[in-house]
């Protein structure tokens, strides 16, 4: 699909004014920033304000950049040797990219959670005991382990089988237990990739409400093919589209609401409606 | 650019649309039928308009359920939204135009053949301007008109003011004989009806304004 390039629409609305008038404070802020895989242009000059606390859903249609836009935030791109990234993400003011941050650090603080649910062939217990101890955690591990897996609210399900593989537990289990996981380190951020999209409907609506909880204590960003998920769940939505040389553009960036109501540009009403696919 | 998607869906909408100006039309003419045989104490029309009004309600029904059939299967968003949100208020609003309608007809069957307390000159006025907003604004939520949305509300005044006329007169000859209470009473009603039938053309062009713009308006009507 390619669509006529649009500048974002950032923060129109009433909520997210307290945003743009500067008296919110945000998790994420990339400026300028574009990714490079070798010479190709995936995603260009996206100036994006990630509010803390809120979910934020990221979606767009295949190949706008929307999960490369989402690695960036944890240097995930690191890993891609021919990924280049330009512009500036700053978390807590600082810029991730800096030759002084320690990528290991940012992940660590920023945690990630994928499609398809990958647990660690090992027991369930050791699924979210191993992040901190490589950490060197030194409190009380059975309590950081029941507490990270009440927190995915799974604990009710697995606290008699916590020395059992990961390996046999449902697919939303499995998921769950990659969230209690990642929210084992006490990260500030969490990522997620089409976290449901491998799920069956009700699995789905457990990791969503537990996207809501998790929410108050953490900022999340997610990427999603489902619009009704990102309508359902998210504080704030990014809408990603790409143009004509496949580079993927932030769109417009508004509250939820206010872009599957009303959003500001005719490309997002495009996609959203269903109309241009 | 990409491809067309939801041609079905959309087509879906137009229906809709469609079906709102069909109760729309329904509407207007049975207002219009109302006043012609209170003109003519016409008793064969005015239980006719009380009967049909069973057929703006059931439309209005149809309506309302295509428009949930729609949201449930559909998940429509942002102007599709929108405008089938319109469509839920709208068509109530047209309904009730319709009750309006059938009320003149009860109030013909309450007057009888008498010859009415005094010439109708002022309501049948009412009824022309009453109506031609209602035309207007179905063209205007038909074309998602905006300036005409605004502008129509506007008239309102005039159907306000040949109420206020028609009130006094009818107070005044009350006071000169109470014995009028009852018959004069029946045309106020009647005038009433039209009065709050311009208004909701009013709630109407506050809706088209949502449907374009996103945004909840309201006409200061004082």
């Amino acid at each position: 699909m390619t669509v006529a390039l649009e500048r974002p629409a950032q923060t129109q609305s009433s909520q997210s004014a307290a945003y743009a008038n500067g008296t919110g404070s945000f998790a994420i802020e990339a400026g300028g920033m574009g990714v490079y895989y070798g010479n190709f242009c995936a995603v260009r000059d996206v100036d994006m304000r990630v509010p803390t606390n809120k979910i934020t859903a990221i979606i767009g249609p295949s190949g706008c950049g929307k999960s490369t836009v989402l690695r960036c935030f944890n240097r995930m791109n690191d890993l891609i040797n021919s990924a280049r990234i330009e512009g500036e993400v700053l978390f807590q003011g600082q810029n991730i990219y800096d030759d002084s941050v320690d990528p290991v650090e940012v992940r660590r603080r920023i945690g990630m959670v994928f499609q398809k649910a990958n647990p660690f062939p090992k027991t369930i217990y050791e699924n979210v005991a191993w992040g901190t101890r490589i950490n060197g955690f030194r409190g009380d591990m059975d309590e950081m382990v029941e507490k990270a897996l009440r927190s995915a609210a799974l604990w009710d399900e697995v606290k008699d089988k916590l020395q059992q593989s990961a390996l046999g537990l449902s697919g939303g289990q499995q998921q769950r237990l990659c969230i209690a996981r990642a929210i084992a380190v006490e990260p500030e951020i969490i990522l997620m990739d089409e976290p449901a999209s491998a799920l069956d409907p009700i699995a789905t609506l457990r990791i969503e409400d537990l996207m809501k909880e998790l929410s108050e204590k953490y900022t999340i960003i997610v990427v999603t093919h489902n619009m009704q998920q990102a309508a359902r769940i998210s504080d704030f939505t990014a809408f990603f589209s790409v143009d004509e040389y496949r580079t993927g553009n932030l769109i417009e960036f508004d509250e939820t609401e206010k872009i599957f109501t009303n959003p500001s540009q005719k490309s997002t009403e495009d996609y959203i409606t269903g109309r241009f696919g | 650019m990409g491809q067309l998607l939801r041609t079905s869906f959309a087509r879906e909408l137009e229906t809709l649309q469609t079906d709102t100006l069909m109760l729309g039309s329904m509407v207007i003419q049975a207002l219009k039928e109302s006043v012609e045989a209170l003109r003519r104490r016409d008793m064969d029309v005015a239980r006719r308009l009380i009967k049909e009004d069973e057929i703006i309600n059931k439309k209005r029904f149809q309506i309302e359920a295509d428009c949930l059939r729609l949201i449930a299967t559909q998940q429509p968003m942002a102007g599709d939204l929108r405008l089938i949100a319109a469509v839920l208020e709208i068509s109530t609003e047209l309904e009730r135009i319709g009750d309006y309608a059938k009320g003149i007809g009860r109030i013909i069957l309450l007057i009888g053949t008498e010859v009415l307390i005094k010439p109708l000159v002022d309501i049948p006025k009412m009824c022309d301007i009453a109506t031609e907003m209602l035309q207007q604004s179905l063209d205007a939520f038909l074309h998602q008109d905006l300036e005409a949305a605004r502008a129509i509300p506007l008239r309102d005044d005039e159907v306000d003011d040949l109420y206020n006329r028609v009130h006094r007169d009818l107070i005044e000859m009350i006071l000169e004989d109470t014995s009028l209470i009852d018959r004069c009473n029946y045309l106020l009603w009647a005038a009433h009806n039209l009065e709050r039938a311009a208004d909701r053309v009013s709630n109407i062009c506050e809706r088209i304004i949502f449907t374009v713009t996103g945004e909840f308006f309201e006409f200061d009507m004082n």
